[in-house]
């Protein structure tokens, strides 16, 4: 009985099937845990499905690559959903057509301040090349940053675990410190807090109303297209080579 | 639905392969991106022909990150060297990048509506 379980074991361990099914499967509990709390930030889905399935493959003394096998078809849908994001923005920029001078500047502010602080802080506390060229597109919502990363020669899913941080800081502390400089009006908060703290972000922004979030959308998905030309230009100037 | 994906997935390859050539440090799906967005501004009817399948690849987004998040497993000892670092970066940078976006955007916007007002 103990050696049928073991080979059980070994055969769906080494399916793709298996780490798929975890994968879907770690996040609805996840969500369903977010929504019973009241959606609270800290409890923000992927954050509690990634530890729950890290957790899992630490346990089972599962590699990555074999994981990877199972939720790549996960994975590879993040491009396509990249491509997507043209829907709901065209909607947007159609809504406001009067705001291009503020929204490009204010933009163009985040995206340069966001690059440039993150790797020139880390840099001075003596962190890595791979580190920093991780670091450089946090702000940007994951999938962009991911390849953004990649492209660079940075790591992927180092990229991963600081966007979730950034969007994480962004979406607890992001309106108080936007209140405290005086920027109350909802489209100028909103775009921030999409700039800078993107998906995570946005959806705080939806709590302030409706068109804070959609101009926390747009800020978001902005942000992705300035980030994806700002870090290749200013990469090797910070990071140095 | 289907005629969305293909279309979106059309625009994404179009995108990988136009970076490529280029030799573009862009990613190929963030051109993707663009061009579809020409795309819908020359030819308005087709938002509405990919509403359903955009709706349906942005609705569970969050899922989509988690198989490149669990890869964090594979830099434990990174994280373990340079966390000092990091939990200074990633608070200080996101702080200031709120502050100079909102900063900008409400001095900006209040000039415009105010110019707007004297026009009248």
């Amino acid at each position: 009985m103990t050696s049928r379980l073991t080979e059980t074991w070994v055969y769906l361990s080494s399916s793709p099937l298996l780490w798929l099914t975890l994968t879907v499967g770690a996040f609805v509990a996840a969500d369903w845990l977010y929504r019973r709390s009241g959606r609270h930030p800290l409890l923000n889905p992927l954050g509690t499905s990634v530890a729950l399935l890290a957790t899992v493959l630490a346990v089972s003394g599962t590699p990555y690559a074999r994981y990877f096998e199972g939720a790549q078809f996960v994975h590879f849908l993040l491009g396509p959903a990249i491509v997507a994001l043209a829907v709901p923005l065209h909607r947007e920029l159609h809504r406001e057509r009067g705001v291009a001078v503020p929204l490009t500047a204010a933009l163009l502010a985040g995206a340069v301040t966001s690059v440039v602080t993150a790797v020139g802080a880390a840099r001075l506390l003596g962190a890595s090349r791979e580190t920093l060229l991780s670091l450089a597109p946090k702000s940007v919502t994951a999938p962009v940053a991911m390849g953004i990363a990649e492209k660079l020669g940075g790591l992927p899913s180092l990229t991963a675990a600081l966007v979730i941080l950034t969007g994480l800081f962004g979406s607890v502390v992001g309106t108080a410190l936007l209140g405290r400089l005086g920027v109350r009006e909802g489209p100028a908060a909103g775009f921030a807090l999409g700039v800078a703290s993107h998906g995570l972000g946005t959806a705080r922004a939806f709590e302030l109303g409706p068109s804070a979030g959609a101009f926390a959308g747009l800020g978001m998905g902005l942000n992705a297209l300035a980030t994806s030309v700002v870090v290749p230009l200013l990469a090797r100037l910070l990071v140095g080579s | 639905m289907l005629q969305g994906v293909a279309v979106i997935l059309l625009f994404q390859l179009a995108g990988e392969v136009l970076t490529h050539l280029a030799g573009w440090p862009v990613p190929g799906p963030v051109v993707g991106l663009v061009l579809l967005l020409g795309a819908l501004e020359l030819r308005r009817p087709l938002a509405a022909a990919l509403e359903s399948a955009s709706a349906g690849l942005l609705g569970p987004l969050s899922l989509l990150f988690v198989p490149a998040g669990v890869g964090i497993v594979q830099h434990a000892h990174r994280l373990a060297a340079e966390w000092p670092a990091l939990l200074v970066a990633v608070p200080l940078s996101t702080a200031a990048t709120l502050a100079a976006t909102g900063w900008v955007a409400t001095r900006l916007w209040r000039r415009g509506a105010a110019a707007g007002e004297e026009a009248k």
